[in-house]
C-alpha cells in the first residue's frame, strides 16, 4: 500500500509529461496544417508577386523586349523617361484626373448615401438606380456616353440645346475631354455610395437625439456628429480612388481607341506604361515607368495616411 | 440620417424631387441605350432625338448577334470568368482558414504580406507574369486569365479571413478535441458557415473576369479567342455608325449582370460594405 502513492506520483508525473509532449506534438501538427492550407498563397505570393517586383525592377535597368534580351543600361530609363514630353504629359493628365475626380466622388458619394439615408418611401428604388451603372462593363459605359456626348446628335448637347447653352464638343477637344471622362467615371461610382451609407448607419442615433434635445439644426447636426462619424469611410475611399484613379486605364483607352487623342489630352500613364510595354515592346522603359508609378502611389498613400491623426475620427478607440 | 418625425412634409418633397433628378441623371442613359436598340439607322440621326422609336425595329437584336461573333465572345467570356471563379473558391478560403483559424507562427507575417501586396499596382508584376507566361507558351491561351487565381487573390484572402475571425473560437477547439481533423473541421464546419462570404467572392471575382478588359487585351490575340468586352472594343473601333447594333449587344451585355443583381442583391450590398468598413 505505501507504493501506492510513489507510483501514483510518478503516473501522474508522466501524465503531466506525456501531456506536454502531446503539446507540442500537437503544436506541431497544427503549425504543418497551417502551412500546408497557406501553401498556394505562398507560392503565388512568390510567383506573382514578389519574383515579378524584383524582375520588373531589374528589367527597369535594361532595354529589355520581347524579341531580345536587352543588356543592362543602368539608370538610362529613368533618365530618358524625364526627356519624354509624352511621360511628362500622362503625368499630369493622370494628376488632374485624380485631384479632380477622387473629391468629386467623395463629395457626390456622400452627398448621395445623406439622400439615400432620409427616411422617405422608395428609397429601395433610388437606391438601386444609383448603383446599378457601376455593375456596367467600362468598354459599354464609354460605347453609351460616346454616343449621349456625341456633338452633332448626342442626347447631351441636345438638352443643353434646348435650355440655350451651345454644347462643347467634349471629348474631340483637348480641353473637354478630360471633364468629359471624369463625367462618365461619376456616372459609375455607385459602389462607393453603398460604402458611405453603410457607414451612416452605423451611428447611434442616441447622438442625434442628443443634438436635437440641445437645439441644433440639421446643418450642425451634418457637420458635428455625421461628417465627423464619416471620416474613416472617407478616408478609406480616398485610399482606393486615388489607387484607382492613377491606374486608369481601361476608359481613356477604349474611348480613343488607345491614341490618347485629341492631342495627347487622354494620353494617361498606364495607358502610356502600355503603349510602350506592349505596342513598342519597350519592357524595360515600360518598367521602369511601372516602378515610378509604384513609387508615386506610395508617397501619395503615407502622405494620406500622414494626414489622417488630423482629421480621421475612429469611434469608439480603446 | 434621422428618424422620419423629424422630416416635415415640404422636407420629403423636397427630398424626392432631388433624388429623383439625380435618379433619372443615373438611368437615362440605359433608356437610351435601350431606345438606340431599337431604332432604325436612319432615324439615329434625327433631329431633334425621340425618345421613342416611330418603329420598332427588334430586327436589331438578332442583327447583332449575327454582325459579330456574339455567341462565341460569350462562351470564351463564361469560361474564363467560370473558371476564375472556381479557381478563387478553391484556393481563397483554404489560406484565409490558415490565416486565421490555425494557431502558427508563419499566420501573422503572412497576413501582413498580403496586406501590403493588395496596395500594390497591378501594372508592377504585369510584365514580368507576361514574359513568364509567354515564356511558357500560355500567351495566346485563356490560361493566364484563370491560373494566377489557383494560387490566391490577396483582396479576397483579406475578405474571408476578416470573416473567418468573427466566427466563435469554440467551433474547432470542440473539433479538435475530439480528434477531428484540420481538413475535416476546414470542410465540414468552416466553408458551410462562411456561404455568404464565399458567395460574395464568387461574385466579385465573376463581375470581375466578366467585365475585365486589361487582362484579355494583354494575353489574347487571336479573334476567335475574344472575350465580349474585347469583341465590343473591336466593334466599336470598326463600326462606330451602327449604333443601333452596338446597343443591341450593350443591352444583351448589361441586362444579364443587372439579373444577377437583383438575384444576389443581398450578398452583393453586404459584400461591398463588408470591403469599406471592417
Amino acid at each position: 500500500m505505501a507504493d501506492i502513492g510513489t507510483t501514483a506520483a510518478t503516473s501522474s508525473a508522466t501524465i503531466v509529461n506525456k501531456r506536454n509532449k502531446k503539446a507540442t506534438k500537437f503544436e506541431r501538427k497544427l503549425a504543418l496544417y497551417g502551412l500546408l492550407f497557406a501553401s498556394p498563397w505562398i507560392l503565388g505570393l512568390l510567383a506573382f508577386n514578389v519574383y515579378p517586383l524584383l524582375a520588373s525592377a531589374y528589367y527597369s535597368f535594361t532595354t529589355y523586349s520581347i524579341l531580345e534580351p536587352g543588356k543592362f543600361v543602368g539608370f538610362d530609363n529613368y533618365a530618358t523617361l524625364f526627356k519624354d514630353d509624352i511621360f511628362w504629359k500622362s503625368i499630369s493628365n493622370t494628376l488632374y484626373y485624380t485631384f479632380i475626380f477622387v473629391p468629386l466622388s467623395i463629395v457626390q458619394g456622400v452627398a448621395l448615401a445623406m439622400l439615400l439615408n432620409l427616411r422617405i418611401k422608395g428609397q429601395g428604388i433610388y437606391r438601386t438606380l444609383l448603383f446599378i451603372p457601376s455593375l456596367v462593363p467600362e468598354i459599354a459605359t464609354v460605347i453609351i456616353w460616346l454616343w449621349l456626348l456625341n456633338p452633332q446628335f448626342g442626347l447631351v448637347n441636345f438638352w443643353l440645346d434646348k435650355i440655350g447653352i451651345s454644347g462643347p464638343p467634349w471629348i474631340g477637344s483637348e480641353t473637354w475631354s478630360k471633364p468629359s471622362l471624369i463625367l462618365m467615371s461619376l456616372w459609375g461610382t455607385g459602389q462607393a455610395v453603398v460604402i458611405y451609407l453603410a457607414g451612416l448607419q452605423d451611428v447611434p442615433q442616441d447622438y442625434y437625439d442628443a443634438a436635437h434635445v440641445d437645439g441644433a439644426n440639421g446643418w450642425q447636426r451634418m457637420r458635428t456628429i455625421t461628417l465627423p462619424l464619416l471620416t474613416p469611410v472617407i478616408f478609406f475611399n480616398m485610399i482606393m480612388g486615388m489607387i484607382g484613379a492613377l491606374q486608369n486605364f481601361v476608359l481613356p483607352y477604349t474611348l480613343t481607341n488607345g491614341q490618347g487623342t485629341p492631342a495627347n489630352s487622354m494620353m494617361f500613364y498606364v495607358m502610356y506604361l502600355y503603349t510602350n510595354g506592349f505596342a513598342y515592346l519597350k519592357m524595360g522603359y515600360a518598367s521602369a515607368m511601372a516602378w515610378i508609378l509604384f513609387i508615386i502611389v506610395v508617397v501619395l498613400t503615407t502622405v494620406i495616411f500622414a494626414t489622417q491623426k488630423r482629421w480621421v475620427h475612429y469611434q469608439g478607440r480603446e | 440620417m434621422e428618424s422620419s418625425s423629424r422630416l416635415s412634409v415640404i422636407q420629403k418633397t423636397l427630398a424626392h424631387i432631388i433624388l429623383l433628378v439625380i435618379g433619372l441623371f443615373f438611368l437615362s442613359p440605359f433608356l437610351w441605350m435601350v431606345s438606340t436598340s431599337l431604332k432604325a439607322n436612319s432615324e439615329l440621326f434625327n433631329w431633334p432625338p425621340k425618345w421613342i422609336p416611330s418603329t420598332l425595329v427588334w430586327s436589331n437584336y438578332p442583327d447583332a448577334i449575327n454582325y459579330i461573333p456574339f455567341f462565341k465572345y460569350l462562351s470564351n467570356s463564361l469560361l474564363i470568368a467560370g473558371l476564375a471563379t472556381a479557381a478563387v473558391l478553391l484556393s481563397c478560403p483554404l489560406v484565409a482558414y490558415s490565416l486565421a483559424r490555425i494557431p502558427w507562427k508563419g499566420s501573422k507575417p503572412l497576413f501582413g504580406a498580403t496586406l501590403i501586396v493588395m496596395m500594390m499596382p497591378y501594372q508592377v508584376t504585369m510584365i514580368p507574369i507576361f514574359i513568364t507566361f509567354k515564356n511558357i507558351g500560355w500567351v495566346g491561351s485563356n490560361i493566364p486569365l484563370w491560373l494566377p487565381a489557383l494560387f490566391g487573390v490577396p483582396f479576397y484572402i483579406f475578405l474571408l479571413r476578416q470573416f473567418f475571425m468573427g466566427l466563435p473560437k469554440e467551433l474547432e477547439d470542440a473539433a479538435r478535441i475530439d480528434g477531428a481533423s484540420e481538413l475535416r473541421i476546414y470542410s465540414r464546419i468552416m466553408l458551410p458557415l462562411c456561404k455568404p462570404a464565399l458567395l460574395t467572392i464568387a461574385l466579385f471575382q465573376f463581375m470581375g473576369s466578366w467585365k475585365d478588359y486589361q487582362g484579355p487585351l494583354i494575353y489574347l490575340s487571336d479573334e476567335s479567342q475574344y472575350t465580349l468586352m474585347l469583341g465590343m472594343q473591336a466593334f466599336k473601333s470598326q463600326h462606330s455608325a451602327e449604333w443601333q447594333l452596338m446597343m443591341a449587344t450593350l443591352v444583351m451585355i448589361t441586362f444579364p449582370i443587372m439579373v444577377l443583381y437583383f438575384l444576389v442583391q443581398k450578398a452583393f450590398i453586404r459584400g461591398i460594405t463588408f470591403t469599406g468598413i471592417k
